[in-house]
């Protein structure tokens, strides 16, 4: 194992890209330096190792930056085999890949929408936010997924890391703006699923506290109104305000 | 390699840039394969049912399971066929991320600069998306650099990942150079990639799969007049 100086990770608490980083490094059982990065003023190292970009995370590894939270992860599983992360068969890896995918393109812009609007838009965003979550319960229950208990099947692989960090916004904003996204009704299998993942010893240590989130979330959610009721306007505190609702659902820089 | 009868088949479209990626990794990896050809205008039932979350193709059926994403499906091939023709990605973890980096730049930065040039109503809308267009080829100029090491692709002496993620976009360049006058690969601001485009074209696993410019031109007039 590598000690830990070879590996540091610059990230933002409260970001879910970062999450998903430093979880997939505990699961390898890797030790790692962390740097707080402040996602409106990125440090000088943030802009060396991420000139495209300039966002969280950053993974360097003897000082070589590696970017983009699912190159990260790949990165980390093909260097340290034990623990994989990747299912072993092309065809469950290329599904993995499409969900993921499937999760930033879709699902998570979804969730940022709910965060981000009120009134119809509101609504419009929670709908299809359902209809997301409709096409991953339909995997899990009768899908590719089906009698999983995770989607890397035993133990938590790429997939279950992806989605899961990000997930737990959705309780979140639940509470935030009082609507209901997870109903365990109408979404039993991805419910069961995301208990089970917030459950794993490694994802605990992880995600920080739910009531962490909610003030974070409560303080943006504050910001954007305040805003919207043209209080205040200034150009900083607008894209504070996006980078700050861009970190925490879509994730920075992927 | 010769495949089964009915083994690999790919349903695409000749115009389309995202089919063009999986023909030539599976042109690199000597596969046979029917190609699909969808009806403009219609999505058929293969489609709809073997990708019914985005409904869009590339769609590869391999002994009929689908895999879908353009670039998912190239990897897929590459580790499917890891045996046979060349490495789409090279070995080293640390080169892959950057192969899988640039990939993805290429997509999520990349081609909206690009169709933005296209789409822009206004020759001030059309300059701007230029300009991010060039600026973006830049970068990409210095990863050539590094990720090439002096040879001919970003995959060295081989097609790799980069390669036909830039490369298949170079058909449509070509005609939105030829409809607006601007030159996108140009000799004097990134010249290795000016080069390279020649190459990439003019390969093996490239140039039957290619569409050509014309005929591409010829399509993009009658999309646009619809």
């Amino acid at each position: 194992m590598d000690p830990p100086s070879s590996l540091k990770l610059l990230g933002s608490w409260a970001d879910s890209h970062t999450h998903r980083v430093q979880l997939a490094l505990k699961l390898k059982g890797l030790g790692f330096e962390y740097q707080e990065e402040d996602v409106i003023n990125p440090s000088p190292a943030l802009l060396l190792h991420n000139p495209v970009y300039k966002k969280v995370p950053v993974l360097l590894h003897n000082d070589r930056p590696v970017v983009e939270s699912v190159v990260i992860l790949q990165y980390i599983d093909e260097t340290w085999a034990d623990n994989p992360i990747m299912p072993a068969d092309p065809f469950d890896r290329a599904l993995a890949r499409f969900w993921c995918h499937f999760a930033e393109d879709k699902l998570a812009p979804a969730v940022g929408a709910v965060f981000s609007s009120s009134g119809e838009g509101q609504k419009a965003a929670v709908d299809q936010v359902h209809d997301n979550l409709k096409l991953l319960e339909r995997e899990l229950r009768d899908g590719e997924f089906k009698g999983k208990r995770f989607f890397g099947g035993d133990k938590i692989g790429l997939l279950d890391i992806v989605l899961g960090c990000g997930s737990y916004w959705l309780a979140v904003f639940e509470e935030v703006m009082e609507v209901k996204l997870v109903d365990p009704g109408t979404f039993p299998a991805f419910h069961a699923w995301l208990k089970d993942f917030e459950e794993q010893n490694e994802v605990k240590e992880t995600i920080p506290a739910i009531d962490k989130l909610l003030e974070y979330a409560r303080g943006i959610r504050q910001m954007m109104l305040s805003l919207s009721n043209g209080t205040s306007t200034t150009a900083p505190a607008t894209a504070g305000t996006t980078s700050a609702i861009n970190v925490t659902v879509d994730g920075s820089s992927g | 390699m010769a495949s089964a009868a009915g083994e690999v088949r790919l349903i695409g479209a000749w115009p389309s840039p995202f089919v063009l990626r999986p023909r030539v990794a599976l042109n690199l990896k000597g596969v046979e394969y029917e190609f699909l050809q969808e009806k403009f205008g219609e999505k058929s039932e293969l489609l709809l049912r073997s990708n019914p979350v985005y409904k869009k193709i590339p769609v590869l059926l391999h002994h009929d399971k689908p895999v879908c994403e353009s670039m998912i499906i190239v990897e897929y091939v590459d580790e499917v066929w890891a045996t046979t023709g060349q490495a789409i990605l090279p070995a080293d973890p640390y080169e892959r991320a950057l192969h899988r980096f640039w990939a993805v730049y290429v997509d999520d930065k990349w081609f909206p600069s690009m169709f933005g040039i296209a789409k822009a109503e206004t020759e001030e809308a059309k300059a701007e998306s230029a300009e991010q267009a060039w600026a973006g080829l830049k970068l990409l100029e210095e990863a050539f650099e590094k990720l090439s090491k002096g040879k001919t692709f970003f995959g060295g002496d081989t097609i790799g990942y980069v390669d036909i993620a830039l490369g298949a976009y170079l058909g449509w360049a070509k005609v939105i150079e030829q409809m607006t006058g601007l030159k996108l690969l140009d000799e004097e601001k990134t010249p290795l990639l000016a080069v390279w485009a020649e190459r990439f074209c003019a390969h093996e696993a490239v140039k039957e799969v290619m569409p050509e410019t014309e005929k591409l031109m010829e399509f993009a007039k009658m999309r646009l007049g619809k």
